[in-house]
């Protein structure tokens, strides 16, 4: 049965925390949790996640869970795993939720070495595109023309040079055995998804889109809509790999506005009719490669 | 079940634990001093479709008797529950001071 | 039973006897042999740990994190450079009370690149938090692997065991090894609240702001220093069982009645012994006190052991740049502490592993004897 609004687990597990208004991010560990349960075992590194929610006295993680040294997510999760399994702990699983950061920068060694040793954990990459926490700085995963603290925009350059990095397929060359792509806009995709990688043994990477307000220089109130349009417009896709192929999930009859899509957002308005018509170039080509080579 | 204010916010030299671990879930502190701006449900108009508490990022969105009820311990006001309404059942309302 | 083994070998078979749930290590000259053997170890079912291959320094010690806090004895191993890529994770180990035990083979740090022993990698990490032992022979190594456990999870310190890397670790000794039953009746099992449990769960590793954090760093402090008194139940109850007695966090050598005594670390001390017998037959009385333990650092038990003399010296493989050795450096805390007025002198040697031969042991007590520069480089003459 997949997972709705109506039968999803009514308990709370992430509350009371300190994220910003309108934090993609927190919305993103509040449901996956939601989906796990109580026995879910939480790892985020350092980063905006860890930062909000585990302030002594002020803890508000309803389940167990733990900050991780920012490299040390997966690393850490291979030990709770294994840790439990010496204490012959069953009901469990051990999820991991780190940002892009903490994810395909300083995190992507340990990660790389958790699933080549296959460990039964779930590690979710919650992208809000830069370094949030620290004040938004350039990350692997801000994507190409993103304005930054430290990807300035000037005369010589308009923000960040380089585009974001492919996490989901540089996991899936790993042959992983589930990894999959989401957008905290697209909600039921992601939870399903989170639910479906909670059945499969062995490790499982969720990327999900979650917006950031304060990094992405929009409105409090536009979270949802910004990460359903970056799908909509084909800045993202959902997608899945599996058994050694991918999948893609929603594959639109038309895409909607880039322009649209970036211009609501200040880290992008800046950006000249040449520079979006690169970002539009490179998606048509990214799209062009899925819709020949991956399973729909 | 879910993290919950508690009586005792703040501890002694000898209460503060001698490691990093506390109980799961300890709040002291509120978040509706963030707030500028209040959600207000129409009961009327609520359907207790739910997408308000699916898209909440905060979770301060629990369904009674089928309709939507918000903790405005911990609401910040970011609207995003305005915005996913369909049937317009949420208003945003200034905060009194 | 009775074997011959290396230092490493000697403490892999320690470390078997401890039984800890998770091993994770990566591999790095000259520790590599610990790790080799224990997974061979684990291969054959002598030791029913699961051994996690983990992809960097980093990730040994913070998956030994892991499974310390969800509640289960966890063992790691490294060097040099290893340690020092590992070092964000000592902090974090101590500060989360994570009682995890290490074994460094004690290796010089890069650059230049040397694979040879000194003991730069570990008294730089002297702050980290964590206990330092040195062991001197193969028997303490194993013995201390044993013991460390015991102290670590009474004192929920994590514990670092240094052995000189080459010299010890790759040195053939006859070795006692105590059988399991002893070894069970010795350490405990582990039990700790500290850890993620389902049935009473919780938020671990937080952060703690102006307001508390001082405080968990006194805490910490504290129950380092307890550790004195937990070294001392536990080599107490070693002795019992094993009938191997240990003398807490020095070790002395004819200092009741010396006039001159030289401070040392770990598997030279054997050297400086017969060198110090040389000279007491030549009618100079000299002693040797070995550091055991660097933290807790022995500032009682030093001052004791050397309120007599009429001067003392450090023999370390170790400086730190600018100022002087750093076991120098305490040591003059402890004397200075004491007000004791005796004079003292560094020798630093044994960098990058240039061998301490008996006739330069033989200078440096002269030089404690006839005084020296306050800071000697063996091997230099600068003056």
């Amino acid at each position: 049965m997949s997972v709705t609004a109506k039968n999803l687990c009514r308990d709370e597990f992430f509350y009371g925390h300190k994220a910003c208004a309108g934090c993609g991010g927190s919305l993103a560990v509040r449901n996956a949790l939601k989906v796990l349960g109580k026995n879910a075992v939480a790892v985020l590194p350092a980063g905006c996640m860890s930062a909000v929610g585990f302030n002594f006295p002020q803890l508000c993680f309803a389940n167990n869970a733990i900050i991780s040294t920012f490299a040390g997510t997966a690393s850490m999760l291979t030990g709770i795993e294994a840790g439990f399994r010496a204490r012959g702990i069953k009901d469990f699983t051990a999820v991991g939720f780190a940002g892009d950061g903490g994810t395909a920068d300083i995190g992507i060694q340990a990660l790389s070495g958790a699933i080549d040793r296959d460990d039964n954990i779930i590690y979710i990459c919650y992208d809000n595109e830069a370094y949030m926490n620290t004040g938004i700085q350039k990350s692997g995963l801000t994507p190409f023309g993103a304005k930054t603290t430290t990807t300035p925009t000037g005369k010589n350059i308009h923000g960040n040079i380089r585009p974001k990095k492919n996490m989901f397929e540089i996991v899936a060359a790993h042959d992983i055995p589930y990894a999959a792509t989401a957008t905290v806009g697209y909600m039921t995709d992601f939870l399903n998804k989170v639910e479906k990688a909670s059945k499969i043994k062995g490790t499982k990477y969720i990327h999900v889109i979650a917006p950031c307000p304060t990094g992405w220089g929009i409105p409090v109130s536009d979270t949802i809509d910004s990460a359903r349009e970056i799908v909509d417009c084909g800045l993202w896709y959902l997608a899945e790999y599996e058994n050694g192929k991918f999948t893609l999930n929603h594959d639109p009859k038309e895409f909607t506005s880039v322009s649209d899509y970036l211009k609501k957002q200040s880290r992008f308005r800046h950006l000249t009719d040449e520079d979006i018509q690169m970002i539009i170039q490179s998606r048509d080509a990214k799209w062009e490669k899925i819709r020949r080579d991956w399973r729909k | 079940m879910k993290p919950y204010l508690r009586e005792k916010t703040s501890f002694s030299f000898a209460e503060v634990p001698s490691d990093t671990s506390f109980e799961a879930g300890y709040l002291v502190s509120k978040n509706a001093g963030w707030r500028s701006i209040r959600p207000i449900i129409d009961m009327e108009k609520c359907v207790g479709c739910m997408q308000c508490y699916l898209y909440c990022p905060d979770g301060v969105i629990s369904i009674e008797n089928n309709k939507a009820v918000i903790d405005y311990d911990f609401c910040k006001g970011c609207g995003i529950c305005k915005k996913i309404c369909k049937p317009n059942a949420i208003e945003m309302e200034a905060e009194r001071k | 039973m009775k074997k011959f083994l290396s230092g490493d070998e000697a403490f892999a078979e320690g470390i078997r006897l401890a039984k800890p749930a998770i091993i994770s290590a990566y591999p790095i000259t000259p520790q590599t042999i610990v790790v080799e053997r224990l997974s061979e170890m684990v291969e054959s079912g002598s030791l029913a740990s699961e051994f996690i291959h983990v992809e960097s320094e980093h990730s040994a010690l913070s998956c030994a994190m892991g499974a310390s806090a969800a509640g289960v004895r966890a063992f790691t191993a490294t060097s040099s450079q290893g340690l020092l890529y590992m070092a964000e994770c000592l902090y974090y180990a101590s500060g989360g009370r994570f009682p995890i035990v290490m074994m460094n083979a004690n290796r010089s740090t890069a650059l230049p690149w040397n694979i040879y022993g000194d003991q730069r990698d570990s008294i730089s990490q002297l702050d980290s938090g964590w206990i330092q032992a040195y062991a001197e022979n193969a028997q303490e190594s194993l013995d201390l692997a044993l013991m460390s456990y015991y102290i670590a999870e009474k004192t929920a310190t994590p514990f670092m065991v240094n052995l000189d890397g080459f010299i010890l670790t790759h040195t053939y000794e006859e070795v006692n090894i105590p059988d399991e039953e002893q070894a069970d009746k010795f350490l405990p099992k582990f039990e700790t609240d500290n850890k993620l449990d389902l049935e009473n769960s919780k938020n671990m590793a937080f952060s703690a702001g102006p307001d508390y954090n001082y405080i968990f760093k006194f805490k910490e402090h504290q129950e380092m220093l307890n550790a004195v008194s937990v070294i001392a139940e536990s080599e107490k109850k070693f002795a019992e069982i094993f009938g191997r007695k240990y003398s807490g966090l020095t070790e002395n050598y004819k200092t009741e009645d010396a006039e001159f005594i030289l401070i040392t670390i770990g598997s030279i001390t054997g050297l400086c012994r017969e060198t110090a017998d040389k000279l007491r037959a030549e009618g100079k009385k000299v002693g040797v006190v070995r550091l055991r333990y660097l933290r807790p650092f022995p500032t009682a038990e030093l001052v004791e052991s050397v309120k007599n003399a009429k001067a003392v010296g450090v023999l370390e493989k170790d400086i730190s740049f600018g100022s002087e050795g750093t076991v120098f450096t305490n040591v003059n805390s402890a004397l200075h502490g004491a007000e004791l007025q005796v004079p003292s002198y560094n020798f630093i040697g044994g960098l990058g592993g240039r061998n301490i031969s008996r006739s330069d042991i033989e200078n440096i007590f002269s030089e404690i004897e006839n005084g020296a520069e306050r800071v000697n480089f063996i091997g230099i003459e600068v003056k």
